[in-house]
């Protein structure tokens, strides 16, 4: 068993308001070991990028971590001074944002951002980081390297200015890159050369990715493992394949049944009643007890923590060991 | 009145007494019951003013913005010609002509209407540039497009859906205004090109005052200075709170 | 049983922008006028009681087209033709009416599609006011709590103001709104992409069963393939202000034929298939200020050859679909690929 590259213990999140304080992330527990794509997808407010926000210590006061730790190869990172905290930032950890526009400072060439990027995290004569910039346009697929590296991003399309933002993420070698939503503004036919982009670059440097992203069809491609986030706590965390196969969550299972797919019969889709709650809303015991098809009185007063469900792990009751026989018989 | 009770200090100090409480000025006239006059003259003129300058900017900038085109460009180069005029110039240009046309004693009783005209005209072009950016803006949003889809007639959108959304930075810089309104007003009353003497605003007293205060009778410019500043700040704050109170987030 | 009328008509229609710089800079830089031909030769049918969806990537003027039709933009050339009138034709505002109570639209953007400052009731009652179709205003606050009830909404939800629901919620306002002149035909212009999965679920449900209770026609405009195969009965792929390919769904999705399709069906993220490897098809949509000549698809299309940069396909009947190029007129695409098993 590797020793895990990010882990991340415990972690809790909060928000304080004139209305009190509000929890935004409530004791989450995950690692993602070397090289290993971890998808991490969840709705509109469940907490996804707030999560990968946290790990790289970027959190906008008043939000503040306000209980838990992460360590990023055996070092704690969350209770850094902002000194340290940026130094690791871009050389141990890397990030990629949705929207490639806003990324990219339209004022100066993609060049000069790259080199600036290099020489702020490695120890490189100006020629030399040049050198290592082209290197790295060609790397991602940049075609005309030598001609593009002096354009201005409003130069460059979308797709090809998530590649320069990709080119800046990779730069001084990260071991673990964030991405929240890096293929979301982009047309479908771009998402796959992205998608491919990445797991190449996964697969070549060795780099471990933490995918943030509403798109299952993206994690189902890129990821090895994917954690499922709901109002702020992970339900359900496994292997891809066999969440996406055999999702034992009810809200995983309502969010697998709600997505349309192509092929099969056309029937109405299933849908899962209600919305997420808001925070501040979130109602006690399982946050997911008020749309749960499968509610149990139990899961009003006690909030499940995750429990292994054969194969994956799931927060919810029905794997509770002692509702396991019952449960087999279930899933039949 | 009478002379006899010319430059009273104010009540607290030697020499006054408590009829007159801010003191008299130097034809013994009642500091406060000036102020009280002034203050409410003046507020009308900036009120009236500012009022009329919202009708007008308001107005060219909603059709600026919505309809565009050689409309837009006319509205634009009129408002930019206006802007090389400093306000005061402009309101001496008018008060000038008019006081021109006019034979004297017609003069002091439209006065006060000729100076709202004039400070009007000087301040219309800010709402009408604002109005015209936010319309820009606001026009191509969907609901905007959806009324025109249902088949509202064009003034309706105008009036029902654009304005209220456009209205709001409005407010802001129209109390703002008022307070500057009335400083111009108080400003040319001071020159002497605004109200006559007759008519007392906050200007004119501080007017009048002006003259006395290195002799040292003080109160005649300074009280309705105070006053004239505790006007304009509260002017301010009332204009932050309209803004929240129309905001319906916040409700 | 009698063929379904046609209820839409849309014929050569052609619509540019004039995106050239300003007259001054124009001449100071030695530039020429620049047009963007956002939609550049699009005809089509569409029964009553159909889903006609068009699909493409941004750039290819599918929400243009979606404009042309409810009557936002007016054709550069070419024709609308809805129930037998011409929108673009009809001068005045109340000339136009009666159509427009007939056809109405629903937006992308549940947040900007709802004006901040009126209260929900009002929003939904703005068709019935402008059309005068209620006597009184018991009437109309029935009618807007029967609407608000039709979307799944409660009665009471009339008095708040948009910024206090979901954007599901307001997705469903939109609809209501929409249905309040008791419309036959309905754009819908990408109305779940700004929505999470689930909540997309449960518009689209409530899309299809208001459909199959009112008798509503839809034009749904979508860049998800997976959206448009449940939703639709027949299927436009547009690129670059062209229909490349029009079919029914069953055949698109069985069988696609226009190389561009295929391209489209072979790249969305799938869930079925974990950890495929495949290579993407390269390349870029081109900017559509200077498109590609000849076919606008050819410096992509791995079939492409000397014809394809010279002269622009027709759209041609093969087998029941309708498809816009030359490989597949000289029968020299390989068999076309069964995509997926299509049951009804």
């Amino acid at each position: 068993m590797l020793e895990p590259l990010l882990r991340v213990e415990n972690l809790r999140i909060e928000l304080p308001t004139r209305r009190g304080v509000l929890t935004a992330i409530d004791d989450i527990s995950f690692a993602i070991a070397p090289g290993e794509v971890l998808g991490v997808v969840g709705e509109s407010g469940a907490g996804k990028s707030l999560t990968g926000t946290a790990i790289i210590g970027l959190l906008e006061p008043p939000l503040r971590i306000a209980g838990g730790r992460i360590t990023l190869a055996g070092r704690r990172i969350d209770n850094l001074p902002s000194e340290a905290m940026r130094r690791i930032r871009g050389r141990e950890i890397g990030a990629i944002f949705q929207d490639p526009l806003t990324s990219l400072n339209p004022l100066y060439t993609i060049g000069r951002q790259l080199v600036e990027t290099i020489r702020t995290h490695l120890d490189l004569s100006p020629a030399a980081a040049r050198d290592q910039a082209l290197a790295l346009l060609r790397e991602v697929g940049i075609a005309g390297a030598e001609a593009r590296i002096d354009h201005y991003p409003h130069q460059f399309s979308g797709g090809m200015r998530q590649r320069v933002v990709i080119a800046l993420a990779i730069a001084a070698n990260p071991r673990l890159i964030i991405a929240d939503e890096p293929t979301t503004a982009l047309d479908v036919s771009i998402q796959a050369q992205i998608i491919a982009l990445l797991k190449r670059l996964c697969r070549d440097h060795g780099t471990a990715i933490m995918l943030v992203t509403h798109d299952m069809g993206v994690i189902a491609e890129t990821a090895h493992r994917v954690a499922v986030m709901y109002a702020g706590r992970i339900v359900e965390i496994g292997a891809v394949a066999e969440i996406v196969a055999h999702p034992r969550h009810p809200y995983t299972r309502g969010l697998m049944d709600s997505i349309p797919r192509i092929g099969g019969r056309r029937q109405r889709l299933r849908q899962i009643d209600g919305a997420m709650p808001r925070l501040g809303a979130i109602p006690a015991g399982c946050p997911f007890n008020q749309r749960c098809p499968e509610v149990a009185d139990r899961c009003r007063r006690q909030r499940p923590d995750l429990l292994p469900a054969a194969g994956t792990e799931a927060a919810c009751w029905l794997y509770d060991k002692v509702l396991l026989p019952a449960q087999e018989a279930f899933d039949g | 009145m009478s002379l006899l009770d010319a430059s009273n200090p104010p009540a607290w100090l030697d020499g006054g007494s408590w009829t007159y409480p801010l003191g008299t000025d130097n034809q013994g006239r009642d500091v406060l019951s000036a102020i009280l006059y002034g203050s409410r003259l003046s507020l009308f003129v900036g009120s009236l003013a500012v009022l009329l300058a919202l009708l007008i900017g308001v107005t060219l900038g909603l059709l600026a913005g919505w309809c565009g085109g050689l409309t837009d460009t006319i509205i634009m180069r009129i408002a930019d010609v206006k802007l090389s005029f400093p306000a005061i110039l402009l309101a001496l240009l008018i008060d000038g002509v008019v006081r021109g046309m006019l034979p004297r004693d017609a003069q002091s009783e439209i006065a006060s209407y000729v100076l709202i005209a004039a400070i009007a005209l000087s301040f219309w072009v800010q709402y009408a540039r604002t109005v015209r950016a936010l319309t820009l803006v606001e026009r191509n949003k969907e609901y905007i497009q959806a009324a025109r889809v249902i088949g509202v007639h064009p003034a309706k959108i105008v009036l029902g859906h654009l304005l209220p959304n456009v209205i709001g930075p409005i407010l802001v810089i129209a109390t703002i205004n008022l307070a500057l309104a009335i400083l111009t007003e108080a400003t040319l009353s001071f020159l002497g090109v605004g109200l006559p003497p007759t008519q007392p605003s906050l200007g004119t007293l501080i007017r009048n005052g002006n003259d006395y205060l290195f002799s040292g009778d003080w109160w005649i410019s300074i009280f309705p200075g105070v006053v004239l500043a505790v006007l304009i700040l509260s002017v301010n704050l009332l204009g932050d709170w309209l803004r929240d109170a129309f905001n319906p987030k916040l409700r | 049983m009698a063929e379904p009328e046609t209820l839409l008509h849309v014929e050569e229609l052609h619509r540019s922008f004039d995106v050239s710089l300003p007259a001054i800079e124009r001449l100071m830089r030695g530039k020429k006028r620049a047009t963007l031909k956002a939609v550049d030769g699009i005809s089509f049918t569409m029964r009553r009681g159909e889903t006609f969806a068009l699909v493409g990537e941004s750039g290819c003027g599918k929400s243009t087209v979606a404009r042309l039709v409810v009557g936002l933009y007016r054709p550069t050339s070419g024709r609308v033709v809805f129930a037998g009138q011409e929108l673009a034709r009809l001068k005045s505002r109340k000339a136009a009416a009666p159509l427009r109570r007939r056809l109405q639209m629903i937006f992308q953007d549940p947040y900007a599609s709802l004006n901040p400052r009126w209260q929900v009731k009002r929003i939904i009652a703005e068709p019935l006011r402008t059309h005068r179709l209620v006597a009184s205003e018991a009437a109309l606050r029935q009618r807007v709590a029967e609407l608000l009830l039709q979307v799944r909404l409660s009665p009471v939800d009339g008095d708040k103001f948009p910024h206090e629901f979901s954007g599901g919620q307001r997705q469903r306002i939109s609809i209501a709104r929409a249905l309040a002149s008791n419309p036959e035909f309905l754009v819908c212009d990408e109305p779940t992409s700004a929505l999470d999965v689930s909540v997309q679920a449960q518009i689209l449900n409530l899309m299809k069963d208001l459909q199959r209770q009112l008798g509503l026609t839809y034009l749904f405009i979508s860049h998800n393939l997976a959206v448009i195969y449940q939703m639709s009965d027949r299927v436009g792929v547009m690129y670059l202000g062209r229909l490349v390919e029009i079919a029914s769904a069953e055949r698109l999705f069985a069988a696609p034929r226009h190389p561009y399709t295929q391209l489209l069906l072979d790249t969305i993220p799938s869930i079925e298939i974990t950890g495929r490897e495949r290579e993407p098809v390269g390349g870029e949509v081109p900017n559509p200020i200077n498109p590609p000549p000849g076919c606008s698809f050819h410096p992509r299309c791995p079939f492409a050859y000397e014809r394809c940069r010279r002269e622009r396909p027709e759209l041609i009947d093969v087998g029941g679909t309708l498809v816009a190029c030359h490989a597949v007129e000289e029968d020299r695409l390989p068999q076309a690929r069964a995509y997926t098993e299509y049951e009804t």
